[in-house]
């Protein structure tokens, strides 16, 4: 019986020959990440009664919401955390300065490869599909049944199977592209499914990008979300997984609830950007450009990769940011910061007029480091846009790629790349 | 779930009532579950938590919880005193949260089309039946699942499964 990437890692994890769609079964955990809830999680774990985990080796801990902390409360939960791990052996400990976003640092580090069952109190931990693991968000009391069991309880998903083909026109990126399917199959079109991308448009793209497709299909809805495990994927593993890396593949044959084809190449002609207060309220780049931007957000598990920096410095060099916007660049972790340091690319953003947060969620989540008030309008590689995200109720976030944002800090309002690049605006 | 839920409609929500409009991401430092519910949708809707009485139920439409993992968003609707949450459908984090906790869910857009504030249901999870006393109309739910129900019964995954890590030495002692 032919299966889907979902069913082949879930009947694996639950020790069975096959599974199928509904199904419930019992699968064995790999990896269990959190972040600074951890905190919940071992508040929750110890209500259970346990004292100790099930296995220091298989879970990550690390700081990237509120980092450094920004108040006492916060502190507070910090600390308890650091204890917390010390006393349980857990050695994957990224504390602040040490990481940087938990995606970003699960795949850096080389904590993911395929075949794997990931879970993350964190919603966009789909972002690990990118790397061939069923990965998911589960709460934190859900967690601490994970710290003391290692194994937790999956109904099998069905999967839509999303082939696009054909290239990227300039300034079209994965980004854009993901915009544009969630625009089509809704915030929930992808509600308790498991996603698989594939098609030339996606192996033809970097991993980093990937890992965008994957941390997206979380908007809509999906429980997991796959991109191919090929040539690239596992040249950028061997560099970061020790020990053998498992090449899993969907079956060919296996069934698809519905197979989605998008010609990049005729559909997507220009930049997407999802609009307020929905990630699906999505619309092409050159309907909004007479949209204000107060500030621009560069940044995020989404969007704060070393190619990311690269296309904002691209746009932004020997620029200035618009009077009216406050650019924010934010990288998603340590090593970003140092690898864009050492291509100038933090030379040219704050040449540029740009301000440099410390690695980690920043902005994002709408507790520090750049709030916005009422009234004013953020242009945000993120990926949420809901009401009071990144601040007041009554300002909007505009969700877009890294090409984007840097153009529109350039103009000062919503701006389609390919014509500040064609100096329009200059 | 042997026994039949009763309870006021409370305000009834639209579609897509995200986890930042449930409880905002600001206040994801409070790690005390009791008191996530000073800030249940406090900046979407700031009136709403003066509206809820203890065992209202809270009725929404499609995708009820969409967006984050935060387990506080389930936590704010339990201790603001709510027994149940009917919806169209669930996002599927704020699904298992919610039951983690010990909150029923049930899925019934029969219900949500009908449903006004200050309606009076009665509803059995386990069969998936739901009876609109104020309108004398019944409406059919998706029966919630055994396995939610048992843990909706211990008041929790925590509960759950302190009772079956209590029970552990006691059996080894047996052997
Ligand atoms: S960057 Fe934003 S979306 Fe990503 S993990 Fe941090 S808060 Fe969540």
């Amino acid at each position: 019986m032919p299966m889907t990437m979902a069913e082949q890692i879930l009947a694996r994890a639950s020790g069975r020959a096959r599974v199928t769609p509904d199904e419930v079964v019992v699968a064995r955990v790999d990896l269990a990440m959190s972040h600074e809830n951890a905190d919940l999680v071992r508040k929750a774990f110890f209500e259970i009664g346990v004292d100790k985990v099930w296995d220091p080796d298989r879970i990550v801990i690390i700081f990237d919401h509120r980092i450094p902390a920004e108040s006492e409360r916060t502190a507070a939960t910090h600390k308890a955390v650091r204890e917390f791990v010390a006393a349980q052996g857990i050695r994957a400990f990224y504390d602040v300065g040490r990481g940087g976003i938990c995606h970003q640092v699960l795949a850096e580090r080389g904590h993911v490869s395929p075949g794997m069952v990931v879970v993350g109190t964190d919603s966009h931990t789909t972002t690990h599909g990118a790397f061939g693991a069923f990965a998911t968000g589960i709460g934190a009391t859900e967690m601490a049944g994970v710290w003391a069991e290692g194994e937790l309880w999956f109904k099998v998903p069905s999967t839509l199977r999303i082939e696009v083909e054909g290239a990227l026109g300039p300034f079209v990126s994965a980004k854009d592209l993901i915009l544009y399917i969630i625009g089509q199959l809704g915030s929930d079109g992808a509600d308790y499914r498991a996603v698989e991308f594939d098609g030339s448009a996606v192996r033809t793209m970097t991993v980093a990008s990937r890992m965008t497709l994957a941390n997206l299909s979380m908007e809509m809805g999906a429980k997991a979300a796959f991109t191919p495990v090929d040539q690239t994927l596992i040249e950028f593993l061997e560099q970061r997984v020790r020990g053998p890396i498992d090449v899993v593949t969907p079956d060919s044959g296996a069934h698809y609830e519905r197979v989605i084809h998008i010609n990049a190449g005729s559909e997507l002609t220009e930049p997407q950007v999802a609009c307020p207060h929905s990630v699906d309220n999505v619309r092409p780049v050159s309907t909004l450009e007479d949209i204000e931007v107060h500030q621009a957000v560069l940044g995020s598990c989404t969007n704060g990769r070393l190619e990311d920096f690269k296309v904002a410095a691209g746009i932004l060099a020997g620029q200035r940011v618009h009077p009216r916007v406050r650019l924010l660049a934010i990288p998603a972790s340590q090593q970003v910061y140092l690898d864009a340091m050492r291509e100038g690319y933090l030379t040219t953003l704050v040449e540029a007029g740009a301000i440099i947060n410390p690695p980690g969620c920043g902005p994002c989540v709408g507790v520090h480091q750049g709030i916005l008030s009422a009234g004013e309008n953020c242009i945000s590689t993120t990926n949420r846009n809901f009401i009071g995200r990144m601040g007041s109720k009554d300002s909007n976030v505009y969700l877009a790629s890294p090409a984007v944002v840097a153009a529109s800090a350039i103009a000062g309002h919503i701006a389609n790349p390919a014509r500040v690049a064609e100096e329009v605006f200059v | 779930m042997s026994s039949i839920l009763k309870g006021r409609i409370a305000p009834v929500l639209p579609d897509n009532i995200d986890t930042d409009i449930i409880y905002p991401g600001r206040y994801l430092n409070i790690t005390d579950r009791e008191k996530t519910t000073e800030h249940l949708f406090e900046l979407a809707y700031p009136e709403l938590r003066a509206r809820i009485q203890p065992g209202d139920i809270l009725v929404a439409g499609r995708n009820f919880g969409c967006g984050s993992s935060r387990e506080q968003a389930a936590a704010a609707v339990k201790f603001a005193g709510l027994s149940a949450v009917i919806a169209s459908s669930f996002a599927r984090i704020f699904y298992r949260n919610a039951i983690n906790l010990g909150l029923p869910l049930m899925v019934s857009p029969e219900t949500v089309a009908r449903a006004a504030e200050g309606d009076e249901l009665e509803i059995d999870p386990a069969r998936g039946v739901v009876h609109n006393r104020t309108r004398n109309e019944s409406y059919t739910a998706a029966p919630l699942d055994p396995r939610a129900i048992e843990l909706i019964e211990a008041g929790g995954l925590v509960p759950y499964l302190k009772r079956k890590h209590a029970k552990q030495p006691e059996q080894l002692a047996h052997v």
